[in-house]
């Protein structure tokens, strides 16, 4: 399966992204904001980073950028679109995922392992894990915190589109402890912790068997190419 | 301007340097963006398009308000 990763200018984790793609079996493609191509690609990722140094709102600006027209008609017709922090951030300015994301309610940037508990498997991105499933991937964010008008809210908790929660800390005050979030089809998803950052052992999340040796984000890459597989099957 | 009931901590922590500064009369700050546009000619039609560019592109209207679109 090839996924495409766009880089925008400020992105910071498109190289992670890529290595979380390959580690999970897929062929990662490089894309580039300023193209109106594709390149062919069964799968997108949004990454992580600054986009235009988070100018104007963070995503706003990536949000209207050449390659998102394309982004938005593919994923409007069923293509999996994951966005990862500032990629969530994106998804959101462009109208891809509702509510939006403001400055974490305690004013600091945080880094940090982060519990979730996996609230729907039936995401593109989401469907390897097992429902209430609890894993640990790190988050490091300044403006996190998801909001949304209570309509919305009910509307995402009543439709199981609430893809993941925060367990244990609310680390930037998001309603209801939302950490992702899946749009009504649930191709699109977008959370602000970083499943790319614990794909490979040696370089995730400290667990109780070893140091830095959390892989629960692997899950996230696995779960989107193997329902391309069964799809196609 | 973000709005009234978002927590504004730009706001906030100004006022708390006001209160240092001993002007806890203040009890509020709250800290939005001013957009200045340049054109040739303000128009009817200008001024609409710069209200429409701040709901859709200026402002996120689900974390802000557009509180103002003037000509200078």
């Amino acid at each position: 399966m090839r996924i495409g990763v766009v880089t925008f200018p400020g992105s910071l984790d498109d190289r992670d992204a890529q290595r979380a793609v390959r580690l999970a079996g897929g062929e990662a493609v490089a894309l580039w904001h300023g193209d109106h191509s594709l390149d062919g690609v069964d799968a997108i990722v949004l990454p992580g980073g600054f986009s235009y140094g988070d100018y104007l709102r963070c995503g706003a600006i990536a949000a209207h950028s050449p390659i998102m027209s394309e982004i938005i008609d593919a994923a409007n017709a069923g293509m999996p679109v994951l966005g990862i922090c500032n990629g969530f951030q994106i998804l959101v300015e462009a109208h891809l995922l509702p509510g939006g994301l403001v400055r974490n309610d305690h004013g600091d940037f945080i880094c940090r392992d982060q519990k979730l508990r996996v609230e729907n498997t039936s995401t593109a991105w989401s469907s390897g894990f097992q429902t209430g499933q609890e894993i640990t991937i790190p988050l490091k964010n300044g403006e996190g915190g998801f909001i949304a008008d209570q309509e919305t809210i009910n509307r995402l908790e009543g439709e199981g589109q609430v893809a993941f929660r925060y367990l244990e800390v609310n680390p930037n005050g998001s309603m209801n402890d939302i950490a992702g979030i899946s749009n009504a089809a649930g191709n699109v998803v977008g959370l602000m912790p970083h499943p790319e950052h614990a794909t490979e052992e040696g370089f995730g999340p400290d667990t109780t068997l070893a140091m830095r040796s959390g892989t629960d984000g692997l899950t996230f890459f696995t779960s989107v190419i193997q329902s391309s597989l069964l799809a196609r099957a | 301007m973000p709005k009234a009931v978002l927590l504004d901590p730009q706001g906030k922590a100004v006022t708390g340097a006001l209160h240092r500064l001993g002007k806890e009369h203040i009890s509020e700050v709250r800290i939005g963006k001013r957009f200045e546009l340049t054109v040739d000619e303000v128009t009817p039609e200008l001024l609409e398009e710069a209200r429409v560019l701040g709901e859709e592109i200026f402002a996120n209207l689900v974390i802000e308000d557009v509180v103002s679109v003037t000509a200078l």
